[in-house]
């Protein structure tokens, strides 16, 4: 059974998933409403979590957890299933979609055959969404891609099935309470105020804006404490999570503008639109450094001045957002 | 970011299968959806990473040439497998993975023990032979 299944490219996966499924419930909210709602912004910069020897370096928070808040704040009730068993997850897959209910679920990039292969790594929780059953072969709509695409049943399995860090572990969900009407003003301000604290008060200093400072440190000993290549591929590191696809650009900042602009149409509150315009310069700024950081790459140009200037960047970028979320803070209805 | 100014910097990474959104401010600074395909700093860093990847691939191959790593060492690297997700999809222990990546031990594989590894990297066993 096929349903009438209405897919909207995205740029981040998981708000995208949650702002398609909502929309076929019948809850109409923009990707950067579900991004805004599910207090997606963040900064965290860790040096003892290696992925292949590199510190890891996020601009979200934890995946799953923009999903998780969004819903609460919404009053949606989601029914989430895992599985031990492969085949169980398949079957239970075909039953609720036989239901006419497209189901969500936790994949791995690497085995969709779909995307381009220069973006296939092993990233394991990436969203999308199958909607039905075609000729054998199952219904995509994976939010990052155009259009709605299709998959052998032998490749989803092993794309919900895949190994390693963040295992999906067969992880699927789907609404089965989606609110007619939403208030979305006390949701907002939740949320927001959420991301204000979390990016200013968090005492340890890996999180937040505190955590771009310690970034700006380590960046700037890059030259003194590494070699060239490992210099490099640490930057090269940095500038792939804050730009590479699902990121909406500069590291989720614009996104996170948009979304305030939406919410100052909202809560009829006109200095979010400042707000706003704000983050997307200090957005720019992390563009400025994305730049200046690739050419270091590319070029392997390894003075110190270099990354004493993306350091630089990087304290600048800190200050302009610990402006924004300190004002931010203040919000009220 | 003005839309306007969105780069489109096409380094074929995307291979035509689709643009990427992203979102840009408009002439009135609101925001607004852009399709591209690919940022020059974007595509230095991919690039980058495949090439430290294609690197390691490499090195391991070349060990596997000259005897001291078995084909199943080449085919987890060229698949950026790490020993304890290769264990998983076989579905042993990683000690033994660990053995299996020594010529010694891979030579003595019976038929089914290779079919398993096989499966596990979604090729077929003549393929598991090949190191080129």
């Amino acid at each position: 059974m096929t349903v009438n299944f209405e897919h909207h490219q995205s740029a981040h996966c998981e708000s995208g998933v949650a702002s398609n499924l909502l929309r076929f419930h019948g809850l109409p909210l923009s990707e950067p409403m579900i991004f805004g709602i599910g207090s997606g912004l963040f900064f965290g910069h860790l040096p003892f979590l290696k992925v292949n020897g590199i510190p890891g370096t996020t601009y979200r928070i934890f995946p799953g957890l923009i999903f998780a808040r969004a819903c609460k704040r919404l009053g949606v009730k989601m029914k989430k299933e895992s599985f031990r068993s492969e085949t169980k997850a398949m079957e239970e897959l075909d039953r609720v979609l036989d239901k006419g209910i497209p189901v969500g679920m936790l994949t791995s990039v690497y085995y969709l055959p779909y995307l381009p292969s220069a973006l296939r790594f092993h990233f394991n929780a990436h969203n999308i969404v199958v909607y039905g059953k075609q000729n054998g072969n199952y219904l995509v709509s994976d939010p990052v891609m155009e259009t709605v695409t299709e998959i052998s049943p032998q490749d989803l399995q092993r794309a919900r099935y895949a190994k390693g860090a963040l295992a999906p572990g067969g992880k699927m969900y789907y609404p089965i309470y989606v609110p007619k009407q939403v208030d979305l003003k006390q949701p907002i301000v939740a949320a927001i105020k959420k991301t204000a604290v979390d990016m200013t008060t968090i005492p340890v200093p890996l999180f937040g804006i505190r955590g771009q400072r310690y970034l700006a440190k380590k960046v700037a000993q890059y030259p003194k404490k590494l070699d060239k290549r490992k210099a490099a591929l640490f930057l090269g590191n940095i500038v792939r999570m804050q730009e590479e696809i699902g990121t909406g650009g500069a590291g989720f900042r614009f996104i996170y503008a948009a979304f305030l602009q939406e919410a100052a149409a909202q809560l009829e509150q006109p200095w979010l639109l400042d707000i706003s315009q704000e983050l997307t310069e200090a957005g720019d700024r992390w563009r400025d450094f994305a730049y200046d950081a690739a050419r270091i790459c590319k070029d392997r140009a390894i003075t110190g001045e270099n990354y004493e200037k993306l350091s630089d960047t990087i304290i600048d970028c800190s200050n302009r957002e610990e402006i924004i979320f300190n004002k931010l803070k203040k919000i009220s209805l | 970011m003005d839309k306007e100014k969105v780069p489109q910097d096409d380094n074929n990474v995307l291979e035509g299968k689709l643009k990427v959104l992203k979102y840009a401010t408009d002439k009135d600074g609101s925001y607004t959806k852009v399709k591209t395909v690919g940022w020059e700093p974007e595509n230095i860093v991919l690039s980058q990473a495949w090439e430290e990847i294609n690197e390691k691939v490499k090195i391991i191959r070349e060990q596997v040439h000259a005897g001291k790593l078995s084909p199943i060492a080449y085919h987890k690297e060229k698949q950026m497998l790490d020993t304890g997700m290769l264990a998983g999809y076989v579905g042993y222990p990683s000690f033994l993975v660990k053995l299996h990546l020594k010529p010694w031990f891979f030579k003595r594989l019976s038929e089914q023990q290779l079919n398993k590894y096989a499966s596990a990297f979604r090729i077929t066993k003549e393929e598991l032979l090949k190191t080129d």
